[in-house]
């Protein structure tokens, strides 16, 4: 199933990864920010909305990291460049992400940042929409998040164009240490 | 047909940047949508949102109920009303109660159904709409020109312009950096504004919850970032259960813009925190505005089966040269048509009904299996009743109801064409009649029909017999085909008869809404059909095989007349058309053709109803290859030519460019031959040929294997 998730979620757009540790994983995440700018001033900096993955590592660390936060506010996600959160389900015939999205920290880093970095548990693929509606009911998920890719438009000349209200780029990390294996 | 409404019509052919945009659209949708449905039976799909849908049209008032309730158990507030002046009042309210001065929108038909942008704007309240397309028709002050994509009628150069404007300051035409500067402006109205107003594409009764779907990730900001949000739904969007969602989600993108997913989906339940840690302020508006009374008239219905997906725009060979505008301000397009109707008024379809040419093509793609072309005929029937036919064409059909007349008419025909008449074609015609032959030769009417010159063919005694419904074309334009068609049955052991009674299939009548008409000619020829003893009844005329097949029996039942429906079926179910009984003979070993030909490239035009109503696309194929020929397909081979009967006439604007586009599409494949076998679609296609001097010959299948028989 990670195979088929990595190829649909290729085909639009989305940057797929799969480490087998939490510490690789997070080895990636920095080294990612830091190539692709991170900053502690407007526009540069990273969000991290919490989530189960920041238990299992040395937080410490990541504390030192200049422009990393994980006060999650609409006025710091309104000029983040990068946000980043756990998702827990994908979704393999679709390539979509999904996340109980109750917590508005977890939709502002996902939808106002330029870069949205999402981790994943690799246990967490399911083969496809129905499977997930069957593990998440509404009673327990006031908004249930479905991501399938950048935000996109081809609303001018039907020119497919990424980018428009959300995020650029969308960088998905599979950690099997998360979630066990598949 | 109204005046302006013509005048917009030229408007929209002759906008390069608009056809050119839909064409292109149009074109590469086939492909994509294909593409998407890979490995999925869309059949089975489309059967089942079908089902869930017809039965959520059969129980809107105790979905809506229990919609309510559970929305507002899980702490959203419900207001449900059948009025639209209510739902903008409610809205303002709201509004009002809250001090809200901004709103942002994501895209809702619903609120572009009842206007209303310009009401909260003149109450003082800045309405900002925040899809990309819909703020670029916000800014143009202009209407959407299609469901899903609103402002495709506009260039990038066009969208340059007014984002300058906005912004004050000179932009360049590069779509990525207007995107840039839509997502840059756009960002501070989201942060500021007190309120989110959306549509929703989906509500589930059994759990309350609101589905919503974009591309751009603007829905999600507009749920989340004011403190109040307000969904505007139609009672058409409920659904029973949950788990249904994933089946109306596996088909709605798809048949949308070809995507297997759009990029967002968010399914509400109930309010979620703000970020300042109070709740927010969850408003679900469920509107009828006249659903339910839809959901209650038998035929209207299965309209609301529609899940919004608009892919009956994008198919439709008119929509992609006319685009939305053309339609009215809201619902464009074949459901949009059918929407107007219900929603507006019946009297405001009166011109957009009769932009269909009722090719079907709608019918094959719509996911939640509407009959489009069938309701749009239905809004026609209504029409001509509520306000009559126009005198034209009232005069006309009292002719055509008297069989007599209307022969006699047409052999006087054959005579007073005769000054424009050169070899086989009308090529010009005098005055208002010009435009009938612009891009086009219309056939010269036959000096002796074919019902005349039946008496002098040959036939051997024979066993088996069939009677032959030749149709005004074959009878009065090609009679030719019908002698074609006699030496074929001939061969295979079948002598024709011809009823000499038989008259005009209804057809015409019917497409423009005067059933009674259609139902004269069909009770004519009922029993003109049945009074022969006679194996089959066969007509080489697609249209009329259908009016034979389907249409007499639905015109009777349209009209409540069930005396004559008896035998109405006992004349469909001996019809069969000309291919079909070809195919069937030559399997049983009958009939023969000439083994060893090689005839050369052929190309074939499916004529709309032999393939999307009768279901026949392989058979005349398969003889065509059987007689020698070596077809070559051409692109969209099923495309209408753009006939459509009297269509032709009413609309020539329209339908020359479409079979302009035919004729370029039969060209490209090289072939020398093209097939068809209908043969209006012969009139329209030999015609188009003729005034545009390529060397294909266009004919009908009969013709092309009366040749090849084997002695």
């Amino acid at each position: 199933m990670y195979q088929q998730f990595k190829a649909k979620a290729e085909a639009v757009s989305s940057e797929v990864y799969r480490f087998v540790t939490n510490d690789a994983a997070l080895d990636f995440v920095i080294k990612f920010l830091h190539s692709e700018g991170l900053f502690d001033e407007p526009h540069s900096y990273a969000l991290w909305a919490d989530c189960q993955f920041l238990n299992g590592i040395d937080r410490q660390l990541l504390e030192r990291v200049a422009g990393l936060k994980f006060e999650v506010t609409r006025e710091l996600a309104a000029h983040a460049k990068f946000g980043i959160s756990q998702m827990e389900w994908a979704l393999a015939d679709t390539g979509s992400l999904a996340q109980n999205s109750t917590a508005i920290e977890q939709r502002l880093v996902s939808s106002l940042s330029t870069i949205h970095i999402a981790l994943v548990p690799t246990d967490g693929i399911l083969p496809d929409m129905p499977a997930l509606l069957s593990k998440v009911h509404p009673k327990d998920c006031a908004y249930l998040a479905m991501i399938t890719g950048p935000s996109r438009t081809a609303d001018i000349e039907r020119v497919l164009t990424i980018g428009v209200h959300g995020p650029e780029r969308l960088i998905i990390v599979f950690v099997d240490e998360l979630g066990g294996k598949i | 047909m109204d005046n302006a409404f013509k005048e917009s019509i030229n408007k929209a052919v002759n906008n390069a940047n608009l056809t050119g945009a839909l064409g292109k659209f149009s074109e590469a949708y086939k492909v994509n949508r294909a593409k998407a449905y890979e490995g999925i039976d869309f059949e089975e799909l489309r059967g089942r949102i079908a089902e869930l849908k017809s039965y959520a049209a059969s129980h809107l008032e105790e979905l809506s109920t229990q919609f309510t309730q559970n929305a507002e158990a899980s702490g959203a507030k419900v207001f449900r009303t059948n009025d639209p002046a209510k739902v903008r009042e409610y809205i303002l309210k709201v509004a009002q109660e809250n001090n809200v001065r901004t709103v942002v929108k994501s895209k809702s038909m619903a609120t572009e159904e009842i206007h209303l942008n310009p009401y909260l704007e003149k109450a003082g309240i800045e309405v900002g709409e925040t899809d990309l397309g819909e703020w670029i028709i916000q800014l143009a002050g202009q209407t959407p020109s299609h469901m899903v994509m609103p402002a495709i009628h506009m260039t990038r150069e066009e969208v340059s312009d007014l984002f300058s404007k906005e912004v004050n300051e000179r932009l360049s035409s590069d779509i990525p950096r207007l995107v840039k500067v839509a997502r840059d402006e756009l960002r501070p109205r989201f942060l500021e504004a007190e309120m989110g107003i959306s549509g929703g594409n989906i509500a589930v009764a059994e759990t309350g919850s609101i589905v919503l779907m974009t591309n751009e990730g603007n829905a999600r900001l507009v749920t989340s970032l004011p403190k109040i949000h307000i969904a505007l739904v139609g009672i058409e969007k409920l659904i029973a259960n949950y788990a249904d969602v994933a089946t109306i989600l596996k088909a709605l993108p798809r048949s949308a813009t070809a995507q297997l997913l759009t990029s967002y989906v968010s399914i509400i339940t109930g309010p979620t925190p703000n970020s300042d840690g109070s709740m927010k302020d969850l408003h679900i508006i469920l509107m009828d505005n006249r659903r339910s009374e839809m959901a209650a008239d038998p035929k209207f219905k299965q309209a609301l089966q529609c899940i919004r997906c608009a892919s009956c725009l994008n198919v439709c060979p008119i929509f992609r040269l006319v685009g939305g505008h053309v339609f009215g301000k809201v619902y464009t397009g074949g459901i949009g048509t059918i929407l107007t109707a219900w929603f507006d008024e019946l009297k405001k379809s009166e011109d957009i009904q009769g932009l269909c040419i009722q090719c079907g093509a709608c019918k094959d793609v719509c996911p939640g299996k509407i009959d489009i072309p069938e309701l749009i005929m239905e809004i026609r029937r209504r029409l001509v009743k509520e306000e009559g036919l126009p005198l034209l064409q009232k005069a006309i059909y009292s002719v055509v109801n008297n069989r007599k007349l209307f022969h006699g008419m047409l052999r006087a025909a054959s005579i007073a064409g005769k000054p424009f008449t050169s070899g086989k074609f009308v090529r010009h015609l005098p005055m208002f009649l010009a435009d009938l032959t612009d891009g086009r030769s219309l056939p010269a009417i036959a000096s002796e029909p074919f019902r005349d010159r039946f008496a002098r063919i040959r036939q051997p005694k024979l066993k088996e017999r069939a009677a032959f419904y030749a149709g005004c074309l074959i009878d009065f334009a090609y009679p030719e085909m019908g002698e074609a068609l006699v030496k074929v049955l001939n061969r295979a052991g079948i002598e024709v008869v011809f009823p000499i009674e038989q008259t005009c299939c209804g057809a015409p009548a019917r497409y423009n809404g005067a059933y009674e008409v259609a139902a004269g000619n069909a009770v004519d020829n009922i029993k003109a059909l049945l009074a022969e003893e006679v194996s089959y009844v066969v007509s080489a005329c697609p249209t009329c095989t259908v009016a034979l097949d389907h249409e007499f029996i639905n015109t009777f039942e349209s009209l409540g007349e069930t005396e004559w429906i008896p035998k109405a079926r006992e004349l469909a179910a001996k019809t069969v058309d000309f291919s079909t009984l070809v195919k069937k003979l030559i399997d049983e070993g009958r009939l023969s053709l000439k083994d060893g030909q090689n005839l050369g490239k052929i190309t074939y035009h499916d004529s709309c109803h032999l393939k999307r109503t009768l279901k026949v696309s392989e058979q005349p194929r398969e003889l065509l290859q059987k007689a020698g020929y070596e077809l070559t397909e051409m692109f969209e081979c099923d495309s209408c030519c753009g006939m459509g009967g009297s269509y032709s006439l009413k609309l020539p604007e329209i339908s020359a460019p479409i079979l302009q586009r035919k004729l370029k599409n039969i060209k490209e494949t090289g072939a020398a031959v093209v097939a068809m076998d209908c043969p209006g679609c012969v009139m329209q296609i030999r015609g188009g040929f003729d005034q545009d001097g390529a060397e294909v010959k266009v004919h009908h299948t009969v013709e092309l294997l009366a040749e090849r028989l084997e002695e």
